[in-house]
């Protein structure tokens, strides 16, 4: 079919070289060069053209069609057919709109453009709708919450003393959020040494053992949660005689976080430029100074990242903790005996109150739990390097203050000596590390 | 290093012999992997030895049992494992195109300004716990969606799935509560949950489709969605299909936002828009705790009848990703 008929008013602007055509993801070299690892100065990237090209009859046909269909729907939903419900009256006048939009757009221009047209609408109005969707989820959270949020015992006080008919002046959940950190913690100290060290282990030592490894924490990230829950559930505490306690629960989310932070942290490491470890070799060092000085300083942040990522991932797990901490409303800091609640259990135990106050309780402890995800999530941002597009923007202005200088001292004229040669900043791009 | 006499050439041997220091790191490395494929392994070979039993005892019946009275001996994992995958299914048809919206719009509509803060929204979104998703479509979903499960029953009810059997559209006071608590709302939930996560390997996949064929596209005078249609889909299809394998590899396994909605009964359901449903799932989150040590196996053998098709759908992604253009780049 051909596309060749009519092009759509492009206003083709380049943007500021050094824009990353991939703005995030685990980027190495330009895609398009794969064979030249990343040794040399990197050519020239190439960039992205910015196709925007609004006109004002776009937006013109975009407001009358909607006027139009609104209108046509409000006569068909109130005279014509008895629809009464707010959804029915959205989908007709989605359905009229983009039926009148195709008629608007085709009064002036040719079916490929319709097309186009047809396809950027629908395309805006499915992105519009989940993300309005998702955002809804958290101020519907933060709004139920609302109730429970300013109350200083909220935060400082257990459900020891609090029932249900208690007002929220009452009784809080202390004890989920400690019990969250406690858990969170005594995974972390299993997880974080057992899989980088896994994941360097991958990335040195390749080989047949190192495939089955990598194979097998594969397939174990497909894992569900519940039956990670179910297993530590069977063995800790049904064959060993374990009871139910925060170790239980540290246990079944340390077996949900490892293959995730293996995983990602095997992508990580992947990505040092293999030219600086020869460098390394080259200068006579072995592979442990090699890992230690090269290896893993150069991937800190990504594999920052990948921890607080799994970090988050292991905190909002409610499945396998239902199963192995059981549940407790008194405030207990002892992982190794006793039931020891976390934020996740505690909303789940809240909620299924049909008490109000419970039930506000609930989702103040959902709204904490988010803040704890969303404050985690900032820090994987912050350690992990902002926006590639702002580190090529610092990466820009530190060469330009190096030519500025190097300018100056020439400037002033041989005195004798030559100006010390700067150190060329290294050309690998340091990997930005975005887990999806 | 060797002692030839000067007399006869022979080649020098080449070959590192590491130090003592890179052979204890290399013997630690080697154990690190060894224990986590110990600790992964367990898990696989202990669930396979505890559902064993039952497995044994049920044989072939286990698959097509629709119910779960484990110890009177008459129970498998016909009805929930259709239940499970109708939540699934529900769950994907509907978060897969807005998610291919969302990327869409990320990676070839958005302003650049704003390209980056919204790949952090999706990403962040991708991180909310399953509970909270859980809260709002029990909260705020069950409520206002019955209408839409009323409508989809009446007019598209000649289509089997969509009927609900003991509703009558006809009666102004029917109750709407056949319509609550269904696999639809279930899998909408779900749906909400994996949406991110999908939008996020997609937006990835598309923003690296190559730059060269997009100009030559445009070059060639074609419109924005025909460098869509010819570039970038074509380029991030690997992306696509691996990233809805992904996120029904998550809506297969995801147990508290199903606990929460879906009220769980035991026999084929096949009419998704009905009150009542069920999944693996739920049925372990909500049967472990009053098992004898039999019905521990047995609800691990539906446990690992659903590993096993996680696992089925994740290889399947990550081949297909491997496969494609784009490569496995996530």
């Amino acid at each position: 079919m051909a596309v060749v008929e009519v092009t759509p008013p492009i206003v083709g602007t380049t943007t500021p070289a050094g824009h990353p055509n991939v703005p995030g993801g685990p980027v190495g070299p330009v895609p398009d060069a794969p064979a030249v690892p990343a040794a040399q100065p990197a050519p020239r990237r190439e960039v992205r053209r910015q196709l925007s090209g609004v006109r004002v009859s776009d937006l013109l046909n975009v407001c009358g069609a909607g006027v139009a269909a609104f209108a046509l729907a409000t006569l068909v939903c109130t005279v014509l057919a008895p629809v009464t419900s707010p959804l029915g009256f959205t989908a007709i006048t989605v359905g009229l709109f983009l039926a009148l939009y195709a008629l608007l757009v085709s009064l002036t221009e040719s079916g490929v453009s319709v097309r186009d047209k047809l396809v950027t609408v629908v395309v805006h109005g499915a992105a519009f709708t989940l993300l309005a969707g998702l955002v809804f989820v958290v101020v519907f959270t933060f709004s139920r919450g609302a109730a429970a949020l300013p109350h200083v015992n909220f935060f400082t006080q257990d459900m020891a003393l609090a029932g249900p008919l208690d007002p929220l002046s009452d009784g809080g959940i202390r004890h989920a959020i400690v019990g969250t950190l406690i858990q969170i913690s005594i995974a972390l100290v299993i997880t974080i040494p057992l899989g980088l060290l896994t994941a360097v282990f991958l990335s040195e030592i390749p080989g047949r053992f190192a495939r089955l490894v990598r194979t097998v924490v594969e397939a174990m990230t497909a894992l569900p949660s519940i039956v990670a829950g179910l297993f530590v559930y069977a063995t800790l505490i049904l064959a060993l005689g374990i009871p139910k306690s925060g170790v239980a629960a540290a246990t079944a989310i340390s077996i949900m976080m490892l293959p995730i932070m293996v995983r990602s942290a095997d992508v990580v490491l992947r990505l040092v430029p293999g030219t600086l470890k020869e460098a390394s070799y080259a200068l006579g060092a072995s592979q442990f100074r090699t890992v230690w000085q090269v290896v893993l300083p150069t991937s800190r942040s990504g594999l920052t990242t990948a921890v607080i990522l799994a970090t988050a991932r292991g905190i909002g797990e409610t499945s396998p903790v239902l199963l192995t901490s059981g549940f407790t409303a008194a405030m207990n800091s002892d992982p190794t005996s006793g039931p020891m609640v976390s934020l996740p259990l505690a909303i789940f135990q809240f909620v299924k109150s049909p008490e109000p106050t419970m039930v506000a309780r609930g989702f103040g402890a959902a709204a904490v739990l988010m803040l704890l995800v969303l404050t985690l999530f900032v820090l994987a941002r912050v350690v992990g390097g902002s926006s590639p597009l702002k580190k090529d923007a610092r990466r820009r202005a530190r060469e330009q203050a190096r030519t500025e200088r190097r300018r100056r001292a020439a400037a002033r004229g041989p005195r004798g000596r030559r100006p010390t040669p700067t150190r060329t900043p290294h050309p690998t791009h340091r990997p930005d590390q975005e887990q999806s | 290093m060797s002692a030839t006499s000067a007399s006869t050439d022979v080649p020098r041997r080449l070959g590192t012999r590491r130090s003592w220091s890179d052979r204890a790191f290399r013997g630690t490395l080697v154990a690190g992997g060894a224990a986590v494929l110990a600790i992964m392994g367990l898990v696989g070979v202990f669930l396979l030895i505890r559902a064993w039993s039952a497995l044994h005892r049920a044989g072939w019946s286990f698959f097509t049992t629709a119910a779960w009275e484990p110890d009177s001996g008459n129970f498998g994992i016909a009805a929930i494992l259709v239940g499970t995958i109708l939540i699934a299914t529900v769950a994907v048809s509907v978060a897969v195109p807005l998610a291919l919206g969302v990327a869409l719009y990320i990676s070839e509509y958005a302003p650049v300004r704003l390209r980056q803060p919204l790949v952090s929204v999706v990403d962040l979104m991708a991180a909310i716990p399953s509970v909270v998703f859980g809260l709002w479509g029990f909260f705020f979903l069950q409520g206002h969606v019955t209408g839409l499960a009323r409508w989809l029953s009446t007019t598209f009810g000649w289509f089997p799935p969509f009927s609900v059997p003991g509703s009558d559209p006809h009666d102004p006071l029917a109750t709407a509560t056949v319509y609550t608590s269904s696999t639809f709302i279930a899998g909408l939930v779900v749906a909400m949950m994996i949406a991110p996560v999908v939008a996020s390997i997609m937006r990835e996949v598309f923003m690296q489709a190559p730059v060269g064929e997009r100009e030559g596209a445009l070059a060639l005078g074609s419109t924005r969605w025909g460098v869509i249609r010819r570039v970038v889909l074509p380029y991030g299809k690997g992306g696509i299909i691996g990233g809805t394998m992904l996120g029904l590899g998550r809506a297969l396994g995801e147990t508290i936002a199903v606990y929460m909605i879906i009220s769980p009964v035991f026999a084929v359901q096949w009419h998704v828009l009905a009150n009542g449903g069920s999944s693996v799932s739920s049925l372990i989150a909500l049967r472990y705790g009053e098992s004898t040590p039999f019905g521990t196996s047995a609800l691990m053998a539906a446990g690992l009848a659903l590993f096993l098709m996680t696992l089925v759908v994740n290889f399947a992604a990550s081949s297909v990703v491997a496969r494609s253009r784009s490569g496995a780049s996530s």
